[in-house]
């Protein structure tokens, strides 16, 4: 008999993702589908609006990565209106967006992903929270944790106004230059933070690499796939969140292509299914074969692991040592070990902190001169960063008054979206046979879907806790036949 | 005494509301203690059957954020209605539709149109658009319905109280629950911040133009801000007159004009309309031609007066033929 299991990862009805699981005759599993039932249509209701408010209008697509969005906004702000912002307000930008790059991945690492190895892929699910991180790191951490978070925040609030939803930046520059007073206190949270990466890097050392279970399952086949892979990388193709080119290299490594964000469109296709409101973009050179890797799959990866695959290496000191070592432990490039994003992730958290540093003590930075006024007449732009969810594309045409005309959004996790689905199938495939749902397949699923640290509708991740899931086993009539809950 | 059953949840919105939720930092292992909470699908785990399970009115509390979008949120709201004694309505999209509100200028054909056939990236050579029911080779796949209208939480159930901001602040979150855990609550249907507006307690009040001065409306881009000078007198769009006080400034700090994220006072009732009226009284204008002049120069006036209103206004929605 043919059942069909439903996994509802938010479990609410409207959810931000919804598995289901399709058996064939014999119990194995047919087909699985990653659905994504939520849309708000920001790019329509942008048309019409003045040009300028789109750093304040599209920050609303996520309150969990806010920055971003307003940083990718403001970017294409600079190219529509055809204005260069002045050294200052661009090492601002950047400084502010690191201190969001540190606090976003660190907290990943300790409230969500971590929690499936510090505590452990097999503990009890009750464990598998920040509270179990807590018991297991202890109390004191947890409370670094947090202080980390917060002095993050506040730095983003100095420049933004306010943390969900910042609103400092212009086209050509941003609202107002930062004081000598506040340049030192940044300086010490910077400090802080390239310690406090160095000790969550040691928390994944002692933990992780230590354990020869954890290794076997990073390394294992359940959680590999060969694709494609996408990042921002700066001249000396080294990791950039902010500015730069985007290189793809192929599933054995190579560099595929190198472009400009103006010319993402001869990149990028976005394929449309019935059966989720999400698209699924894929590589338009390579060409759209399916739900499948391989060399001639267009789906690629973006995000940590992705931005380390495409580039040489780090820009900072101390990120580039840990880079050198996860390839050397991990066999080289490129590493196609879905969990090995969590590694990529304390990486970049690392690289974050030195980059923070590294602005925070260049004197230029308290410039006053933080704002070039446009003069040209806008008509098209594109900006494009690097989420710590992957490559993000805001694209907007308007007319000669600045008016949105179109707007054309590719939000980071969607670039996943694909391999997503590929990831869920498999973990699904091996964990699945003759009808026999392993216990473990609850935990198993969730994590090939939290090494991405997906952000449906921008708001299924982050926060301390889990996602919680349940299955449902429906006979062919569609009745309930077995129930299995993570509490 | 049994701790109040506490629930969150969100509608069509970001996630913002819950980062303000753990903004609350030491504060919320405070809340944590003094109540059990029963929903926090993005924290805890969450059966909706439990929810179902629970007695009409059991759960003390919902807290619900977001807009109404989809048939999913508007049951989903429903549902803790019937269970909760008090609904807040938490932040801007659920008290006056927020930005994702903005959509009502549009409607579902166009947003479906430009996102699944036109957008310049999307490859879909057979036309395909999400559907509410899919036939699959191996069965059916289902997706909610997308609204033609975004709804405010108060257009499809009865609300208590409103927690305005995007996103609320972390002591307006704090005075709201201590009120509520304390049984010291307002009269309802009230809106927990300051009734009065943002330009009382603003620091550039001293500038605020008290009459016709503004020839000019100028954007944010065009010109150097100061950072000191009321936005309205340096003729920059600044909906502080027409919004509710309690934010803190947020935005002005940041030397950026306020959006009215707060909405408006109890006195008011359509914010929009209101900053018209605010604005009319600051223009320095003697003839029909130089008033037209004016207020030509305004981008996109219906938008950014009701940049987070929209579906609470009077207006609701563009005209939908």
């Amino acid at each position: 008999m043919r059942k069909r299991i439903t996994i509802d990862p938010i479990t609410r009805l409207e959810g931000h993702g919804k598995i289901e699981i399709f058996l064939d005759d014999r119990g194995d599993v047919e087909k699985v589908y990653f659905q994504v039932p939520e849309l708000r249509g920001f790019e329509i209701f942008s048309v019409g609006r003045p040009a300028e408010e789109m750093p304040r209008i599209t920050p609303k697509i996520c309150g969990v990565c806010p920055t971003t969005h307003h940083i990718c906004s403001t970017k294409a702000l600079d190219d529509l209106f055809k204005v260069e912002p002045p050294p200052a307000a661009k090492k601002l930008r950047e400084l502010m967006y690191s201190a969001f790059m540190l606090e976003d991945h660190t907290l990943h690492f300790f409230f969500l992903g971590g929690p499936d190895f510090v505590v452990g892929p097999s503990a009890p699910p009750a464990e598998r929270n920040i509270l179990g991180v807590i018991a297991k790191v202890g109390l004191e951490i947890a409370g670094k944790v947090i202080k980390l978070r917060k002095e993050c925040r506040d730095v983003i609030t100095l420049f933004g106004g306010r943390v969900i939803h910042p609103v400092c930046g212009l086209p050509g520059g941003i609202s107002k230059p930062l004081t000598e007073d506040n340049r030192l206190k940044i300086v010490e949270v910077a400090k802080g933070g390239v310690e406090f990466a160095q000790f969550a890097l040691k928390i994944f050392e002692d933990v992780v690499l230590k354990n020869k279970d954890y290794v076997d399952l990073v390394v294992g086949d359940v959680y590999k796939h060969a694709t494609y892979y996408m990042g921002m990388v700066d001249k000396n193709n080294k990791v950039n969140f902010y500015d730069g080119d985007i290189r793809i290299v192929t599933p054995e490594g190579k560099e595929f292509t190198r472009f400009k964000p103006g010319e993402y469109l001869d990149h990028i296709g976005e394929r449309v299914e019935s059966w989720s409101y999400v698209k699924f973009p894929y590589l338009k050179k390579v060409g759209w074969k399916g739900f499948v890797d391989g060399v001639d799959s267009g789906v690629y990866r973006v995000a940590p692991l992705a931005r380390l695959n495409v580039s040489d290496g780090m820009a900072t000191p101390l990120a580039q040592a840990e880079y050198e070592r996860m390839y050397e432990t991990l066999g080289g490039k490129p590493v196609h070990n879905t969990l090995a994003f969590h590694w990529a992730r304390l990486i970049e958290a690392l690289y974050a902190a030195e980059r923070m540093l590294e602005l925070a003590q260049d004197k230029e930075i308290t410039d006053p001169h933080v704002r070039n006024i446009p003069t040209a007449t806008p008509n098209e732009g594109i900006g494009i960063v690097e989420a710590p969810r992957g490559t993000l594309i805001h694209h907007y045409k308007t007319d000669k008054n600045g008016i949105i005309t179109e707007a054309n959004l590719i939000v980071a996790t969607v670039n996943n979206a694909a391999a997503i689905c590929m990831s869920i199938e498999k973990a699904a495939k091996s964990l699945i046979r003759e009808g026999n749902v392993s216990d473990g397949l609850l935990n198993m699923v969730e994590m090939a879907f939290r090494a991405y640290d997906p952000c449906f509708a921008c708001a299924t991740h982050s926060m301390p806790g889990k996602i919680p899931l349940s299955i449902n086993i429906r006979n062919r009539q569609g009745e309930i036949t077995q129930t299995i809950e993570r509490d | 005494m049994a701790k109040p059953k506490v629930a969150f949840y969100w509608c069509a919105s970001c996630g913002g509301c819950e980062e303000a939720v753990v903004d609350l930092a030491e504060n919320i292992l405070k809340v944590v203690e003094a109540v059990e909470i029963v929903l926090w699908p993005v924290a805890m785990d969450f059966k909706i059957k439990d929810v179902e399970a629970l007695q009409d009115k059991e759960i003390a509390v919902s807290f619900i954020n977001g807009a109404i979008r989809t048939s999913e949120q508007e049951h989903v709201a429903k549902l803790l209605r019937k269970k909760s004694g008090l609904v807040v309505a938490f932040g801007a999209c659920a008290h006056l539709g927020g930005i994702p509100g903005l959509a009502n200028f549009s409607n579902r054909a166009k947003i479906f149109d430009y996102v699944y056939h036109r957008s310049p990236s999307v490859d879909n050579p057979d036309r395909i658009t999400p559907q509410e029911k899919t036939i699959v080779k191996e069965g059916e796949l289902t997706l909610p319905e997308f609204y033609n209208t975004v709804h405010t939480l108060d257009q499809v159930i009865d609300v208590d109280y409103y927690l305005p901001g995007c996103a609320p602040p972390p002591d307006l979150i704090m005075n709201a629950v201590e009120a509520i855990l304390t049984g010291n609550l307002p009269e309802k249907g009230s809106v927990l911040s300051p009734d009065k507006s943002l330009c009382d307690t603003c620091k550039r009040k001293i500038t605020k133009p008290e009459k016709s001065v503004i020839k000019e409306i100028k954007r944010v881009h065009e010109v150097m801000l100061d950072p000191d000078r009321c936005f309205l007198d340096q003729g920059i769009i600044c909906l502080g007159p027409a919004t509710r006080d309690g934010c803190g400034e947020r935005c002005i700090n940041a030397n950026m004009p306020c959006r009215g994220c707060f909405g408006p006072t109890s006195r008011v009732d359509d914010q929009g309309a209101k900053f018209l009226s605010a604005l009319a009284s600051i223009i320095d204008a003697d003839t029909d031609d130089e008033i037209r002049k004016i207020t030509d120069s305004i981008a996109d006036p219906a938008g950014i007066f009701y940049f987070y209103s929209l579906p609470s206004s009077m207006l609701k929605r563009k005209f939908d033929k």
